[in-house]
């Protein structure tokens, strides 16, 4: 049984559909990308697994573990190790970043009946993590994402990630706003996070980053669909082509056309994907 | 915030009143009713000379005229509640068994559980935090403390009637000097049917050697409680002093009217702290909360005086108050840092007042309202600055914070500027708890009342470090437990 296993998705909002039938199975040591036109969908994917409240399930079923992830509140998924890197990053003023984690750490320690971290382990934990995206030790003393500057956030949350070290870690668009380096940095610390217990659902708009952090499976999602899933050359195809060619008939299209191209490996067969 | 997270609060704000409890100790307590009578039983029971009585009664005859005229009852605030019946309370109540206790030994075990129950447990301040503690039960206090190490200071520091018997001058020459009893109603109430309260006098160039604290406590059925608390720091002295008070359930509103004045001479410096947490009433109907309707003013008499006036304030089902600072000598400074914490049913209209006459005068307010359920929290402040007031300067600043959609935040700030070469800067901002931040509290693991917490905490960051070590760590335990009772 896969650690994530998706089924037939379908999510709304105020009458309008967003997911529409999404199907995506994810297993420990195993990289996903996804990647797909703005609005199509990728980030509601995102919370809809994080737990976020406002979006309503009206069709298909998640399951994390072999457990039913929908019926977790956001803070048990947490718990029980599913991460998730916000787009966002929110900011929390006054907040201490070390009060922050050292609250978040142990609330996932004790869920996973741990004790607690003491003050000295924390710390060394800190410094370790925060090495490991070389993360200025200031912005760890710092409140929690306040007065950071975009990149400084994204390489936040993958030092939050470090810390919590989940089992799901789906990072949303991370790479966006990374300058060349922090982009290189980024992507070492993911892969010194690869773990073959570990599943990464990595949302992305280009395919530079998975030149650093190499992909299993590539997912295209169009129109609140996985269009089409294939491996990490479908990213280089996807940058050149865009994904036009991917939606509406042309979904049918490709297909017809492809067979079953993804059969080794896919985790989402095509054909369950591409009902329009 | 979605449904399930306002269900959660809501069961949440049906817990009782952490300190919600009477002791039964048997009161000494005068009938109810106001008039001169009353005025002079007081003044007796209290054994006080005859130009206190004096004042008293001026002070109750101008309240008499005050109360005889229309419209008298001050209700410029944004504060919605029946005004008290002032013929309708008590004004006396002292513990019957003794009034006065010359050590620890002789003060009932009653009491001692009272105050172990608040979480105040005396003999171990006494040894672990070094901290003078004037105890007030209701009106009289019952147990003073560390007295032989500020005698040896020459800080003299003891209940207000003490302090009539003993320092008749000090007394006479000071109260009503900042805060005359003409100044406001609940003034000339206070000032003739005060009962006690505390004295601090500090000698020349004397840092106390500790932080003084008074606990103060409500616990007389329908008996008003009004404290005069007078501060004297003579030039270069420094004191820092804790006011941090709770009381008991109760069924009928009490009224609290303080008055509180501070005297800081040359180069003296005077931190005045304050925890008030007392019962805020039921949660669902406001019903049963104190009034808490307090004057407090300070004096920078002399040059580079200092005074900060520090709270937090999270109980009373209404509370007014404004600690001001009057900075008359040049270079002198006054701060305020208030956190104001509102839910359920109640109601504050806090802030304060600086009025710049000294030359290079510097005034900074940091005001923190939080606000939950359906509560109204305002921020009511005035910079004056006055003609002669050369290069004066103040920072103001204002921040609201909402938990949930019902509740309300307020700012008046009013800037009268009588000298052109003042810098006034004033920025207010609100912000509610988002869905956003509850939900990456969320995604870090944490719970609601842990994100909640986490949130206000990092709001109010800045005026819990203003308070004494011993006071922050309270502050933060009470308004985590504050928080478990909030709606959103
Ligand atoms: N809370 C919401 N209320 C209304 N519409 C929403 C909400 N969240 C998402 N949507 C809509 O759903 C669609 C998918 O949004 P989503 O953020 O998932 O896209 P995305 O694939 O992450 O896009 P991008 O690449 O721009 O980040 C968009 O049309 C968006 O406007
Ligand atoms: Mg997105």
């Amino acid at each position: 049984m896969p650690l994530l296993e998706i089924e037939d998705l379908h999510i709304g909002i105020e009458d309008t559909e967003i997911l529409r039938g999404v199907d995506l199975n994810a297993d420990g040591g195993e990289v996903h990308a996804i990647m797909g036109p703005n609005g199509s969908g990728k980030s509601t994917l995102a919370k809809v697994l994080a737990g976020r409240e406002e979006y309503e399930v009206t069709q298909g079923s998640v399951h994390y573990d072999g457990e039913d992830l929908l019926e977790m509140e956001a803070e048990e998924r947490a718990q029980e190790g599913v991460f998730m890197a916000f787009q966002y990053p929110v900011e929390l003023p006054g907040v201490s970043q070390q009060n922050f984690l050292k609250e978040s750490v142990n609330a996932v320690r004790e869920a996973q009946g741990k004790e607690e971290l003491g003050a000295a382990d924390f710390i060394k934990m800190v410094r370790e993590k925060s090495d490991l995206v070389d993360l200025d030790e200031a912005l760890t003393k710092r409140s929690v994402n306040e007065g950071f500057s975009g990149g400084e956030k994204k390489r936040n949350e993958i030092f939050h990630l470090a810390m919590l070290e989940p089992r799901l870690a789906i990072l949303d668009e991370t790479d966006s706003g990374l300058d060349i380096d922090a982009l290189r940095i980024v992507a070492d610390g993911v892969n010194q996070l690869r773990d073959s217990d570990r599943a990464f659902v990595i949302i992305t708009h280009y395919q530079r980053l998975l030149n650093y952090i190499e992909p299993d499976y590539v997912h295209a999602m169009v129109d609140g669909q996985i269009a089409k899933t294939g491996d990490k050359s479908l990213a280089v195809e996807l940058e050149e082509r865009g994904y036009e060619w991917l939606s509406g008939d042309g979904v049918a299209e490709s297909k017809a056309s492809e067979g079953n191209a993804s059969e080794n490996g896919a985790a989402t067969e095509p054909e369950e994907a591409a009902v329009a | 915030m979605s449904t399930a997270e306002t269900e959660y609060l809501q069961a949440k704000a049906d817990q009782e009143y952490e300190h919600g409890w009477t002791t039964d100790i048997e009161s000494d307590t005068v009938e109810p009713g106001l008039d001169e009578e009353t005025v002079r039983l007081i003044s007796a029971k209290k054994d006080e000379p005859e130009w206190l009585l004096e004042w008293r009664l001026k002070a109750y005859r101008y309240f008499d005229r005050l109360t005889d005229e229309r419209d008298f009852y001050p209700d410029w605030a944004h504060l919605d509640y029946d005004e008290p019946d002032f013929q309708n309370m008590s004004y006396y109540s002292a513990p019957k068994e003794k009034a006065q206790y010359d050590s620890m030994d002789e003060v009932p075990q009653e009491l001692l559980d009272t105050f172990e129950r608040l979480g105040i447990p005396l003999e171990e301040q006494k040894a672990l935090t070094g901290v003078a503690v004037d105890a007030v039960m209701d009106s009289v206090s019952v147990a003073t403390t560390f007295q032989e190490k500020l005698e040896e200071a020459g800080v003299l520091f003891m209940s207000f009637g003490e302090a009539v018997q003993e320092h008749p001058d000090l007394v006479r020459e000071n109260m009503g000097s900042v805060v005359p009893y003409t100044d406001n109603l609940y003034a000339a109430l206070n000032s003739a049917v005060f009962s006690d309260g505390s004295f601090v006098y500090v000698p020349e160039g004397v840092t106390c050697p500790m932080e003084l604290s008074t606990y103060f406590r409500i616990n007389e059925q329908g008996t008003g409680q009004f404290e005069r608390t007078l501060i004297v720091a003579e030039e270069g002295s420094y004191v820092s002093y804790m006011e941090g008070c709770t009381a008991p359930m109760r069924k009928e509103n009490q009224l609290h009217a303080a008055v509180v004045e501070i005297i800081a001479e040359e180069d003296a410096e005077v931190k005045y702290s304050t925890i008030q947490n007392w019962y805020p009433g039921n949660p669902e109907t406001g019903e049963g909360g104190v009034f808490n309707l307090v004057t407090k003013r300070g004096i920078c008499k002399g040059d580079r005086a200092k005074i900060s006036w520090t709270q937090l304030e999270t109980g009373s089902a209404v509370t007014q108050k404004y600690p001001s600072v009057i900075l008359k000598g040049d270079d002198s400074v006054g701060e305020f840092y208030s956190v104001a914490f509102t839910k359920g049913h109640q109601q504050a209209d806090t802030g304060t007042k600086m009025t710049h006459i000294g030359e290079n005068t510097k005034s900074t307010i940091i005001s923190k309202g939080i606000s939950a359920g359906v509560a109204e929290n305002s921020y009511r402040g005035l910079v004056k600055i006055n003609e002669g007031a050369e290069n004066a300067r103040n920072f103001s600043q204002c921040d609201s914070l909402l938990i949930g959609e019902e509740c309300g935040a307020h700012t008046f700030p009013y800037i009268e500027v009588g000298n052109p070469s003042a810098k006034v800067e004033h920025e207010a901002t609100t912000s509610k708890v988002g869905e956003d931040q509850m939900f990456y509290c969320h995604q870090r693991g944490l719970g609601e009342e842990e994100a909640l917490k986490l949130i206000v905490n990092g709001f109010c960051k800045e005026i819990l470090a203003e308070l004494p070590m011993e006071f922050a760590v309270e502050a933060k335990e009470l308004l985590a437990i504050e928080l478990e009772g909030s709606v959103g």
